[in-house]
């Protein structure tokens, strides 16, 4: 009965046996991929990938805070709140490292390529970049520009096989306190998941339906469905 | 200070106590804890619940299922004693049983933090608790596992491929569990025809479970599907529950739902893990690991066939690393069975978390010499659905062939049945 397995799944399956363990090639494969992962949380985000942007610091300085203090990664360190000043915008775009720099270095700057064209008429700050920043800093951001909306880029938590996934976020009227439900995500963009030319034309609707309905999460989301 | 502050204070280190601001600053004040916390008599747990019994159903259940007869051969001891006792020739499996009624969470968790991991493995494998569907789990001398084969897009030739891959390496004894990519009723129905027509098909001898919340679950009872088992998260508060989407009176209904199927003896199958009522942001100032005993406590109401910690899934700010996660599985393991509950451990990380698999390999060893029910098959220990890493298939035959440990005895059986799937040969590989 000589089935291969792994033409139905992407799971590790059919991998052979040394023993009862595995074999030596599976075992080194599977810690590459760790390897990467690990890489991936760890590495620092170089601004310098990103287009040109005023850049935040959350209140975590650093990635072994970040990690161990999730409620300071959701605020703004006191020098970066002071950057921001109210102005009178439709929304803002915040670009976070997350949990995968990575992410944000190889696919914020195609999705901003792809998403930018579709604004046209959107009163739009600067792009702003949030380093050891979580999904949450998008709302103190949001709210201190005084932005109808945000939405954040972020580099999500890196699985075994996709260390550099971008999530994106949108939440509308922003304002710390926000919670998940209040927000809609778009997750896996990267080329071998959802393509930068479909995300930027998901967001691009989200970010309209959130405009006419002034609000956003799992009211929304219902609809978005119909895409 | 009162018990609730010193339970927190005397546990060992564990990065989610101390985001809740209730760990003890230094290493000292943290030893000076738990030599306070061992002079407290056990009785002092009857007469001060750790969240009020006013504003908490856990507490009322925890408080009005007390069994006093059970508690009395313990009753003059303190946690110390307590300790000393368990540790005892006197503490068989029998008496351990016997006692278990008499037991609150909140005694077991702080007689946990004042043990060594040797302290929590040794009183842990006296305590058997032998549950049934249509396998036998618990018995001596055998280990059980869960079969997970998710799969991204709930694909059904995705998962079945899985299944496969697991029933040739000998999991899937405990159940055979898929927690779905979608929570939604008629994925949930169509996943459970899967399974079961696998069952039938190739007379398997184990259960079938599909992890979605316990309201689809319900609804696709409604329709008919084949469960066998209803799954729920739970945690150890009202409020934390609450957030889950479940009370109390919720699990009596999908309990004697499940029941009235009459497919198996125990029917439910639970999931926890330490930290989840911090995440909920409903630990009223209670420390996780015993948050994570209360869990226990709604748990063993339900006489559950499978409970089950999902220790390092929740992430590095409530177990930092391998270290925290290695004790906090002990721990749960230990708690959950001097309460009486069939526990099993999904030993598992995240990539964020400070751990990698010779971390999992130490627990998962360690928990094989505590007796642990069962533990989680996944293909390659890769979950492509949940992004995290468990125990493998071959994790399992790892700790069966060094501890000399079978699967159950009705699924050992059908194995012996299939040539293509005894221990020597293998169906697909």
């Amino acid at each position: 009965m000589a089935i291969d397995l792994r033409a139905f799944t992407n799971a590790r399956v059919a991998l052979g046996r040394a023993g009862h363990s595995l074999p030596t090639a599976e075992l080194l494969r599977f810690q590459l991929d760790h390897a990467r992962a690990r890489d991936a949380v760890h590495h620092s985000l170089d601004p310098r990938h990103l287009p040109p942007h005023v850049l935040l610091h959350s209140a975590a300085p650093d990635r072994a805070t970040y990690l161990r203090r999730p409620d300071l990664g959701r605020r703004l360190s006191a020098d970066s709140a002071a950057l921001l000043a109210p102005g009178d915008y439709d929304a803002a775009l915040v670009v976070a490292d997350g949990l995968s720099a990575l992410a944000v270095e190889r696919h914020a700057p195609p999705l901003l390529d792809a998403l930018l064209p579709r604004l046209e008429g959107w009163r739009l700050p600067q792009l702003h970049v949030v380093l050891q920043g979580r999904v949450a800093v998008g709302d103190e951001i949001g709210q201190r520009l005084g932005a109808a909306l945000v939405v954040l880029l972020i580099g999500e938590r890196p699985g075994l096989t996709s260390p550099d996934s971008l999530g994106l976020y949108l939440t509308w009227a922003p304002r710390p306190g926000r919670t998940d439900a209040e927000r809609n995500c778009i997750s896996n963009v990267r080329p071998e998941g959802l393509d930068y030319a479909l995300a930027a034309h998901k967001l691009h609707f989200l970010m309209q339906e959130a405009r006419a309905r002034r609000l956003s999460g799992v009211a929304l989301k219902e609809d978005a469905l119909l895409l | 200070m009162n018990l609730r502050e010193l339970l927190a204070k005397a546990s060992p280190l564990r990065s989610g106590d101390q985001l809740a601001g209730l760990a003890a600053e230094t290493a000292e004040q943290r030893v000076r804890a738990q030599m306070q916390l061992a002079e407290v008599p056990l009785q002092r747990f009857l007469n001060e619940p750790v969240i009020p019994y006013e504003s908490d159903e856990v507490t009322r259940l925890i408080v009005d299922t007390h069994d006093a007869a059970s508690f009395a051969p313990i009753a003059h001891l303190t946690v110390g004693g307590l300790r000393d006792w368990l540790l005892s020739e006197a503490a068989d499996g029998q008496t351990l049983a016997a006692l278990s009624p008499g037991l609150t969470p909140e005694m077991v968790a702080a007689v946990s933090k004042i043990m060594r991991l040797q302290d929590l493995v040794s009183v842990a494998a006296r305590r058997r608790v032998v549950t049934r569907f249509r396998t036998t789990i618990g018995l001596p001398g055998r280990l059980a596992t869960r079969l997970q084969p998710n799969h991204p897009t709930d694909d059904p030739r995705g998962i079945a491929a899985s299944v496969l891959d697991g029933l040739s390496y000998g999991n899937g004894d405990a159940v055979i569990g898929i927690n779905p990519a979608t929570d939604n009723v008629t994925v949930v129905h169509n996943l459970l025809r899967l399974l079961d027509d696998m069952r039938q098909a190739y007379a398997i001898p184990t259960q079938n479970c599909v992890l979605a919340h316990v309201t689809t679950q319900l609804q696709a009872l409604q329709r008919g599907a084949p469960i066998d088992l209803v799954f729920q998260s739970i945690a150890g508060t009202e409020a934390a529950n609450t957030s889950f989407g479940v009370n109390l009176a919720l699990l009596d209904e999908a309990w004697q739902a499940a029941r009235e199927l009459r497919r198996g003896e125990n029917v439910m199958y639970f999931e926890t893990g330490q930290g989840s009522a911090l995440s909920a942001n409903a630990h009223h100032g209670v420390d996780q690991l015993t948050c994570e005993a209360r869990a226990y406590a709604v748990a063993r109401r339900y006489e559950p066939l499978l409970v089950n910690t999902v220790v390092g899934f929740i992430g590095p700010e409530y177990l930092y690393d391998g270290k925290q996660i290695l004790r906090a599985g002990l721990e749960d393991h230990f708690c959950g069975k001097l309460l009486g509950l069939p526990m099993g451990c999904d030993i598992c990380y995240t990539n964020h978390a400070e751990a990698d698999q010779d971390d999992m390999d130490a627990l998962l060893t360690m928990l094989g010499v505590a007796g642990v029910n069962y533990i989680m098959g996944v293909p390659g220990a890769d979950d492509i659905m949940l992004h995290y890493q468990s125990t493998s298939f071959h994790d399992a035959l790892y700790l069966r062939s060094t501890l000399g440990l079978k699967p159950a005895p009705e699924f050992e059986a059908w194995l012996d049945s299939q040539p293509a799937l005894s221990p020597n040969q293998w169906l697909l590989t």
